[in-house]
């Protein structure tokens, strides 16, 4: 894992696992010992259309955990795309899913990463998997943490009855990772 | 590091009060709270202790009236508008001397306001709410493992004194998850009075006891209102919590409680940066106030700057406090909205007369 103060904003529709991917970055960061926090949204936006949660994992104790800008952004909507994009710093990471997000990230000055990670989902028959699959790439792309580091973070986050769904969660995430 | 597990607020706090022996929860749902019972509803049972649903805020805190006189250690939770419908309960249970744990994650107001977090009810959790002469002790923390570690102090607290406590959160408090561990929640000091007030039967071994807040002889209540009085100032002498953070060569110092402390933190990590000399007063307890760090630190600074999520609440408090040693300037957003650091840091500069 890498030892930068990270703030991650990630967003797109109530439904897609903004909030569970949020989570496992964050159950990630706690179990190789950083210091985590995530906020989601829950307010009217939320109900609108657009969900979205901030994660900051750091070396040092978090003082806000409203994140305002950003060093990572991942976005599965276009709404996302638009209401964020602007507020990256400069030599961050811009995530989006290609299948979604039609148009191109305009920002020149971040590392832009894309992947069609709906149509790769319903390609593999795990239609509710598109959300690992571009976690899974984010991750491999930013340098953020290593696949394991990854995987440990959605094995904290599954419910430990749930074997099944942690197998599906492994796969997609080492989908992204390789493609 | 690795028993730490990543919760809610809102749901640390239900888990943090099941540990500490809280056995009964009366509640009804509000946002940004809904958590909080929605956990209680789930575990308690498994504690044997009881979740009830009330049919009101009212029933509510009536109930945890009724559980509170019997002994239990009981609590409720709440939002803004719930509060205010708790408001009547808390004063009577205040006028009852009986030791409960109330819950506020606060939320934008007044009336039905908004759902997004906010300190605006500062006035209400600190100067009355109910009727009477009468004080909570209010607990303000800024972080999951704050929340875990003051809620089994609050019904210590409530227990010691008599007393209700608050804990007053918001919506962002309640809704973001951070990694806690319990292992400093306790089941009750040692040294807690026993509870020889309490209507749990007399078992025919001694006299019954009554609960009761009417004293119609005004020479009787306040016999009653002074002596509770007298707990308060033994309150204020041993339960004052704060936090100081870099205040020692400091020439300007922020005050600020719970979320705003921690936005507060980041302008104060930029301002350093910047050169300027500034520092952190976070009161933990807002009643008690922390009054005398407040007083002894106004004396030595150029200027105090209060941030809160309200028009101006606990302000008023830092310049009793400071009582005219410095100057004690105001910042805030209301209304749901969260203060940024950029804008904490211009009204800071604004004060001190512009950039460096």
């Amino acid at each position: 894992m890498n030892n930068q103060h990270n703030e991650i904003i990630l967003a797109g529709f109530g439904g897609q696992g903004i909030l569970f991917i949020g989570k496992v970055l964050a159950s990630a960061g706690l179990a190789f010992h950083k210091e985590v926090s995530w906020l989601p949204s829950y307010g009217p936006e939320m109900r609108g259309g657009t969900a979205n949660c901030r994660v900051i994992i750091s070396e040092e104790p978090i003082g806000s955990p409203y994140i305002v800008t950003p060093n990572m952004l991942i976005a599965m909507n276009k709404p996302s795309l638009e209401k964020f994009e602007d507020t990256v710093v400069p030599g961050g990471y811009i995530a989006i899913d290609s299948s979604l997000i039609t148009q191109e990230i305009h920002r020149k000055d971040v590392t832009a990463i894309a992947i069609p990670a709906t149509k790769i989902a319903a390609d593999m028959g795990m239609r509710k998997s598109a959300n690992m699959i571009l976690l899974g790439k984010f991750v491999k792309e930013s340098g953020l943490m290593t696949l394991d580091e990854l995987k440990e973070g959605v094995k904290k986050s599954v419910p430990a009855t749930k074997t099944a769904m942690l197998e599906t969660n492994f796969k997609a995430v080492e989908l992204g990772f390789q493609s | 590091m690795s028993d730490k597990v990543l919760m809610k607020g809102n749901e640390a706090l239900a888990e943090a009060a099941i540990r500490a022996n809280c056995r009964f929860f009366f509640g009804y749902p509000i946002t940004p709270q809904t958590e909080l019972a929605a956990y209680m509803a789930k575990k308690m049972p498994k504690a044997g202790g009881l979740f009830m649903q009330a049919e009101s805020e009212v029933a509510a805190i009536n109930m945890v009236y009724g559980a509170a006189g019997a002994g239990a250690r009981v609590m409720t939770s709440s939002s803004s508008p719930g509060i205010s419908l708790k408001s009547e309960g808390i004063s009577y249970i205040a006028g009852a001397d009986l030791p409960c744990l109330v819950v506020n994650i606060v939320r934008g107001g007044p009336g039905l306001g908004g759902i997004q977090p906010a300190q605006s009810d500062y006035f209400q959790a600190t100067k009355g709410g109910g009727h009477g002469d009468y004080h909570m002790v209010v607990l303000a923390p800024a972080s999951i493992q704050e929340i875990v570690d003051l809620t089994g102090e609050a019904f210590d607290i409530a227990d010691r004194y008599r007393t209700p406590v608050m804990i007053m959160g918001d919506g962002m408090l309640g809704q973001m998850m951070e990694p806690v561990t319990f292992e400093n929640v306790g089941k009750g000091a040692s040294d807690l009075p026993e509870k020889t007030w309490a209507t749990d039967g007399t078992h025919m071994k001694r006299k019954k006891n009554i609960i009761n807040s009417l004293y119609l002889q005004p020479e009787d209540l306040e016999k009653l209102v002074l002596e509770r009085e007298q707990r308060y100032q033994v309150i204020k002498e041993k339960e004052v919590r704060y936090e100081a953070s870099m205040i020692d060569d400091a020439e300007y110092v922020f005050v600020a409680y719970g979320t705003t402390a921690r936005i507060v933190k980041n302008a104060i990590k930029t301002l350093r940066a910047e050169g300027y000399k500034v520092g952190l007063i976070r009161p933990i307890t807002l009643f008690p106030f922390p009054e005398k760090i407040l007083a002894e630190t106004a004396k030595r600074v150029k200027g105090m700057l209060c941030v809160e999520m309200s028009t101006g609440q606990m302000v008023y408090d830092v310049r009793l406090a400071a009582n005219g040693a410095c100057p004690v300037e105001f910042f805030g957003r209301t209304g749901g909205v969260v203060p940024v650091p950029d804008e904490i840091i211009a009204s800071f500069k604004k004060m001190v007369g512009g950039d460096k």
